[in-house]
């Protein structure tokens, strides 16, 4: 197990190290940087000020020297100075990270909760009218764009309450803030609880086709026994799977709704700093991204080989 | 691989075959569901594909008499600020949905195919190298990958396609490498190297063919979310440019403000993306359940 842990250790590492090139050769593929975007909108161009300006902000040096000034820094935990605030990287991210984390805390909460009862129920009433509905009702979830889904939201509230409920100043109170994010992290946990539901009833259906289980019928248990107590323990082990791939599906969703919603967080904030070309914000915010994605993946197999005892690594 | 007499199970299964109608009866009736969705996504084809013959107006075409207009008789759907004809922009929206959801769908499962046979018949350390670098495109969520791509290419159609087919390519690429590495070990596999069957030939011509039902479903699947991708990049304003009539982007033209003046503008295109992602969904699952039985639940 300690082995196993270590290679997997390495390999997040080698992983994160391949993202870090790929994202910092991405970038500079891009034609133009933010020199080129600040000047063209000017409209006269004059090329002294425009390599001046080059050169403070270091892009006329070489890309390996570029690249090795980046992650020098990133080790040491200086992210460099965001080009548009000129403000240090950190100071723009940090602050902007605790809106986004709850919003995602909330969204998750919304797609659990709802997506594993009802995956469970599809699978137990199998090819009834209800399995049908839940089905279709999941697998809409899919297909709704969640910015869709967000402005139909807020077109209902405009309708029914008369106001939007959008993110202008900060709420005072913790709870406040909550409720308010609530309704976007609905948005963004519908589609989620969709894939939930849907991994959670084929698990399920997997489960219910094994001999145990037909012991456990045969023995005399209760239909409820054998769906909650049998079946359910261990189909819930796949789904923890699922956790691991909702990271990646939540970010994709929060970027989309944090801009339906105007929340001001780091989501929205990528979208921005892509605009703009700001690359020390974007290529900090990119690894972020790639980091916890690789660690909640890296936390899940962690998680299964501990619950799991059938799964043994040499 | 023991031959599979289709027309004898399909008859034990109780379908009535005559021919082609048959057939589709029986795919009707089996998968009721599946038949749906093939209807939603051949009339979203068909629409792309005769938006010209549908519509009186032209998308781009605008008009100050009927900016912002309501849906009534000349605009059956309303029209945005600039007067453009919201129907006219959803049928040609089609059109762009169609292009960027099957051309990258296309691209993204081809370079999947090269790299995953390629990767999973050679073996040794281009495996080994193949593997890590997909394990590096799989750590970033499809939407931020693109997002990057399409910011690294600048916004144009073309571009957009590309955008999305790569970040596509990993999961295609995996599903692949596994069925060959499974192919690789049959026997017949095997009497083609006895034969004198050269290397490329064999993986082209006999592992390749093998691994199409995995494909069809998963490019399938690859339609749905290449479709969805492109209107979150639109939406995000870094998709699709003008002049071209996107769904994505018709969300965003200040969608929150339109909210309260204008809902026509923000639920028509909305429900065109959910119609036909919906009915790619759909036909997926049918598909998977009849050429991937392994998987059927």
């Amino acid at each position: 197990m300690t082995g196993y842990v270590i290679r997997r250790l390495l390999l997040m590492v080698l992983t994160l190290f391949g993202m870090s090139i790929l994202i910092f050769v991405m970038l500079r593929l891009v034609p133009g940087n933010i020199s080129d975007i600040l000047f063209d909108s000017a409209g006269f161009v004059d090329p002294v000020d425009k390599a001046r300006l080059e050169a403070e902000l270091g892009l006329d040096q070489p890309i390996l020297v570029q690249y090795w000034q980046w992650i020098s820094g990133l080790l040491q935990g200086d992210l460099g100075y965001a080009y548009v605030s000129e403000k240090p990287a950190i100071d723009e991210i940090l602050p902007r990270i605790p809106v986004t984390a709850k919003l995602a805390a909330l969204a998750l909460f919304f797609s659990v909760i709802l997506g594993v009862p009802l995956g469970v129920i599809s699978a137990v009433k199998q090819d009834t009218w209800l399995d049908y509905i839940l089905r279709v009702v999941s697998l809409s979830g899919l297909s709704l764009p969640s910015f869709w889904l967000g402005l139909l939201i807020l077109m209902a509230f405009v309708q029914w309450f008369g106001w939007i409920p959008i993110y202008t100043d900060k709420p005072d109170t913790l709870l406040k803030e909550l409720g308010l994010l609530s309704i976007p992290a609905a948005a963004v946990g519908f589609r989620a609880s969709a894939l939930i539901m849907r991994l959670t009833r084929s698990s399920m259906l997997e489960v219910m086709r094994q001999d145990y289980i037909r012991t456990a019928r045969a023995k005399g248990a209760s239909d409820f026994a054998i769906n909650y107590d049998h079946a359910l323990r261990n189909a819930m082990l796949p789904v923890i799977t699922i956790i691991g791939i909702e990271a990646a599906f939540l970010i994709g969703g929060l970027i989309v709704t944090e801009t339906v919603f105007n929340i001001p967080g780091v989501a929205r904030f990528l979208v921005e700093a892509i605009q703009w070309r700001d690359y020390p914000i974007v290529q900090n915010l990119v690894m972020l991204i790639a980091f916890i994605v690789v660690f909640v993946n890296f936390l899940v197999d962690m998680a299964y080989a501990a619950f799991d005892p059938r799964i043994k690594y040499q | 691989m023991a031959a599979v007499d289709h027309d004898a199970e399909l008859q034990k299964a109780g379908a009535n075959i005559n021919g082609g109608f048959g057939s589709l009866l029986f795919f009707i009736r089996s998968y009721p569901l599946g038949a749906f969705g093939a209807i939603i996504v051949l009339s979203f084809v068909l629409t792309a594909i005769f938006a010209d013959f549908i519509t009186g107006y032209d998308p781009t075409t605008t008009s100050a008499a009927s900016s912002l207009a309501k849906p009534g008789i000349a605009h059956i759907f309303g029209a945005d600020f600039m007067g453009r004809d919201m129907f006219s922009r959803i049928v040609y929206g089609a059109r762009i949905s169609l292009i960027v959801g099957i051309g990258s769908a296309l691209l993204g499962s081809i370079f999947g195919v090269i790299v995953g046979l390629s990767s999973g018949y050679i073996g040794g350390w281009f495996d080994l190298l193949m593997q890590r670098i997909i394990d590096i495109m799989q750590a970033l969520p499809l939407l931020v990958m693109a997002l990057l791509m399409a910011a690294a290419l600048g916004p144009s159609l073309i571009n957009t396609v590309i955008a999305i087919a790569i970040p596509l390519i990993p999961q295609t690429a995996r599903v692949i490498r596994a069925n060959t590495l499974a192919l690789r070990e049959m026997p017949f596999v095997e009497a083609s190297k006895a034969v004198g069957m050269s290397e490329w030939r064999i993986a082209v011509k006999h592992i390749l063919p093998n691994t199409l039902a995995p494909l069809i479903v998963l490019g399938t699947a690859k339609l749905g979310s290449a479709i969805l991708t492109e209107a979150s990049l639109s939406f995000l304003g870094l998709g699709i440019p003008e002049p071209h009539p996107s769904w994505g982007r018709m969300l965003s033209e200040s969608a929150a403000e339109y909210v309260r003046t204008a809902p026509w503008l923000v639920i028509f295109p909305g429900l065109a993306i959910s119609v036909v992602v919906f009915g790619t969904n759909l036909l997926g699952d049918a598909l998977r359940d009849i050429l991937d039985p392994r998987q059927r639940q």
